[in-house]
């Protein structure tokens, strides 16, 4: 045994070892760069051809087709309704789900209910596509005959369901995080657990799952295959949710599906609408984090 | 000739300060036991001794502490090389989640001690120094964990001495322990201080008055007080210390 | 002061316990409806797929005619993409969990950004992560569409994922292990690899199956990376041209004849079988852990 040398060596791959972490860590960051530089450069180029104005204000999305339209109105209000109708499948199951889970399941039922909505959290959005195309389309048919194939409602369903479990995680974590002392309060004043709920535990989680519900919000923007498949591809400017509609992700999937050359206006387009949407699901990103902030600063 | 010198050594947690000119000289093979109050200092002056200080963040040292021809509170010493040579027993016992073996063997087998048969003679011969080895010799393979509190504590010591160290610094070693335990661990370092030099906190202050042949008492991050054990107990110049070592506070 | 006891006492609860009583069955009925669509779609993916999910799909190559579809190239895809994934990101995650909570400052601006960047990171459409590959990984780099470009573009979609369950896996690590090993001479390194490592694995193992799996389902960054949505070949290199599992479904999710509906059920079978056994991997191993540490 020579220490001297085992030393020299032990020291060497530390030196080794710390770069290397560094080095990995670094990797995260230089994402993020090269996201935002990449979504500036090529929306820039698109926006030397393509005026901001017409862009934010026409009604009509054709980009591939001529004459060519660059009004990204059609694919927002598909985006919007497709986040409007998740949310209001997510938030109230979700909400609910998180609630009966923190505040009345016996332990036993929460052991097998809490692994359920996992597995339905690890389920790829591929296979929610193909259940809003063959199991919720058909089902909405059977009691409004007018809606098309593709169409708004079903995808949004689907894309509800599958953000139930992160609202129900998000928000049981928020209520589990409220004190037990405040619950006990309540019920030695002879409350019933509705009372609990609705006064007590519920107020005090209440920016837990405020950011719950807008990253469920974001999560929905950003959806993608569910979209694409049950849908549907005509950029139309509707609020109507029984209708065929494209979304922004919905569009990059399909133009990408065709052979797009570097360099032309088509390849420009989808980068635009990358970055906004990266800009519109980072923004409530933020939000959300900054709620919580806040909440713990009030709290102290 | 004293193992090591400590020369107006202050300390600093941020603004805090948590020692104050402490000035002192330790003996080779003598238990020094440091006792005092909580919050006096006592720990944060023997963490100073490997070092162990510099996993707090925002803290700041000035002063020496000379030990081997070196200032060992020089940013710039080699403070592996240092705890190589000056070991540590923590308050609650820390084996590793490993076998009895592998933790005795861990810090020598990462030093580079491969040899089969080198390892087991040296596990077995720190097993034995730590008066641990009848116990345990059948089952080497068995996980730290599944010994008893005081045991555990031998393991550490165990740990510690497989290093072959030159000082041996104990932080409460027995306060998580029950009194046989504490026993036996106390006859253990009466044993070990023919080979090596240690230093003690202790919360006891009849464990300092049993084992140790020097007492340091500390008050507010100062030495109030340092000399023969007996002379300490039956003596003291300060009535502080007196005052302390007669239970009216602390 | 008598009538207001007299109040108290004659104060009826039956309301209150009723509409308690209402509330509970609302919230039963809402926790249980994921249950029910859990089973609902179960039960059309084996109905949609019962007599074409076989041996013979499992082993052919994909065809124009629904009869003689299968998925053999798809599968291998996924094999090679996953597997590439899994080999990139878990040393990155780990290793910059590692940096984070061994290695950093936490204190300090720059880390404090890193950790603030990837909690962003984690929150982006996994299609942002589809345009990144396609500027740098296919164009950029010129790997063009093969299954480099896109493993490397989903090690960077779930690096996320690893990288703060690793995270949460080492904060686990009691100190006094950690001072332990710093006792006994060791560097930080040989700490990590003698202590932290071997305490916090069964951790980053369960976030590295969640993260892995999730690649493994997805589909829209490696549409926009250039899987093809018909191969009938098996990949022999990392520079080939590859389709997966979800895309190979999607493809057939797409078209309108009804055969196709049903391949393309017979494939999410087989990629459920994949992802509900690794989750349960996961999920088991994590019990376990937890049981551990009380």
């Amino acid at each position: 045994m020579e220490p001297s040398k085992t030393r020299k060596r032990a020291l060497h791959i530390e030196n080794i070892a710390k770069r290397t972490v560094f080095l990995f860590s670094s990797i995260s960051v230089l994402t993020t760069a090269i996201v935002v530089y990449i979504l500036f450069s090529e929306s820039f180029i698109f926006f030397k051809e393509v005026s901001i104005v017409e862009f934010f204000t026409s009604t009509k999305w054709s980009p591939t087709l001529r004459p060519q339209n660059f009004g990204v109105l059609p694919l927002l209000t598909g985006t919007l309704m497709i986040a409007i109708g998740a949310s209001l499948i997510a938030i109230p199951f979700g909400l609910g789900s998180a609630i009966y889970l923190s505040e009345y399941a016996p332990k036993k039922v929460r052991k097998i209910l809490k692994p359920i909505l996992e597995i339905l959290a690890g389920i790829p959005s591929i296979v929610y596509g193909f259940f809003a195309l063959t199991v919720i389309t058909p089902l909405i048919r059977v009691f409004l005959p007018q809606t098309q194939i593709f169409n708004a409602l079903s995808a949004s369903i689907a894309v509800g369901i599958m953000i139930i479990p992160m609202v129900a995680s998000l928000s049981e974590d928020a209520m589990m995080a409220v004190p037990d002392s405040l619950r006990k309060g309540a019920y030695a004043l002879g409350s019933t657990q509705l009372d609990v709920v609705l006064k007590v535990v519920l107020p005090a989680a209440i920016s837990g799952i405020g950011s719950a519900f807008i990253l469920a919000i974001s999560r929905a923007i950003g959806e993608t295959m569910i979209v694409a498949i049950a849908a549907g591809q005509s950029p139309t400017f509707t609020l109507n949710p029984l209708n065929s509609i494209q979304t922004m992700t919905g569009f990059m999937v399909n133009i990408s599906l065709g052979d797009i050359q570097h360099g032309t206006i088509e390849y420009q387009t989808l980068f635009a609408i990358g970055g906004l949407l990266f800009f519109m699901t980072l923004s409530l990103n933020i939000l959300a984090r900054w709620i919580v902030k806040k909440q713990k600063e009030k709290l102290g | 000739m004293s193992k090591i010198i400590v020369e107006d050594l202050n300390f600093y947690y941020g603004d805090v300060q948590a020692l104050k000119d402490v000035n002192m000289t330790i003996e080779p093979n003598e238990i020094t036991a440091l006792i005092g109050p909580s919050g006096c200092g006592k720990s944060t002056f023997l963490r100073a001794f490997n070092r162990m200080n510099d996993f707090i963040k925002n803290t700041s040292v000035d002063g020496s502490i000379i030990y081997d021809g070196m200032n060992i509170v020089d940013k710039d010493i080699d403070v592996v090389e240092l705890r190589m040579k000056v070991g540590m027993v923590f308050q609650k016992p820390n084996p590793l989640p490993k076998s009895i073996f592998e933790n005795v063997i861990y810090g020598p087998k990462r030093h580079g001690l491969k040899k089969k048969h080198l390892q087991k003679e040296l596990v077995e011969s720190s097993l034995k120094q730590a008066a641990l080895w009848e116990e345990v010799k059948e089952d080497l393979n068995k996980s730290g964990f599944e010994l008893s509190g005081g045991q555990q504590q031998r393991l550490c010591i165990a740990r510690c001495l497989s290093m072959k160290p030159d000082i041996l610094l104990f932080d409460e070693p027995t306060s998580a322990l029950d009194p046989i335990s504490t026993m036996k661990i106390e006859d253990l370092l009466v044993q070990l201080k023919e080979h090596y030099t240690i230093i003690i906190v202790t919360h006891s202050m009849h464990q300092a008055a049993r084992i140790s042949d020097k007492t340091a008492f500390f008050l507010n991050g100062e030495v109030i007080e340092m000399g023969e054990t007996g002379e300490i107990f039956s003596n003291a110049k300060d009535n502080r210390t007196e005052r302390y070592i007669s239970g009216k506070f602390g | 002061m008598k009538d207001y006891h007299d109040q108290l006492h004659n104060y009826n609860t039956k309301p209150k316990v009723m509409l308690n009583r209402l509330f509970y069955i609302i919230l039963l009925v809402m926790t249980m409806f994921s249950v029910f669509v859990l089973a609902i779609l179960l039960y059309t993916i084996i109905r949609d797929s019962w007599g074409w999910f076989n041996w013979d799909f499992i082993t052919s190559m994909p065809s124009r005619k629904a009869e003689n579809a299968g998925i053999y190239s798809a599968l291998l895809g996924s094999i090679w993409t996953i597997g590439l994934t899994a080999l990139f990101s878990i040393p990155l995650g780990v290793g910059t969990a590692l940096y984070l909570e061994e290695y950093s400052d936490k204190a300090n601006h720059i880390n404090r950004f890193i950790q603030l960047n990837i909690s962003n990171l984690a929150g982006i459409p996994s299609i942002v992560y589809g345009m990144l590959g396609l500027a740098v990984f296919v164009r950029f780099l010129a790997f063009q569409r093969s299954i480099l470009s896109g493993a490397l573009t989903l090690t960077l979609l779930i690096l996320p994922v690893i990288i703060v369950s690793s995270q949460e896996a080492i904060k686990s690590v009691p100190t006094n292990l950690k001072e332990a090993s710093y006792a006994v001479g060791m560097t930080k390194w040989q700490t990590i690899t003698g202590v932290v490592l071997p305490f916090s694995i069964p951790g980053i193992l369960t976030g590295s199956i969640l993260g892995v799996s999730r690649a493994m389902g997805e589909a829209a960054p490696l549409i926009l990376v250039g899987a093809a949505g018909y191969i009938n070949f098996a990949p022999k290199s990392v520079f080939d041209a590859y389709t997966t599992l979800p895309i190979q479904i999607f493809n057939w999710t797409s078209r309108p004849q009804a055969e196709f509906q049903k391949i393309a059920a017979a494939g999410i079978l087989l990629l459920l079988i994949f992802l509900l056994t690794s989750n349960a991997i996961a999920i088991v191993i994590r019990n376990k852990y937890q049981n551990r540490i009380d």
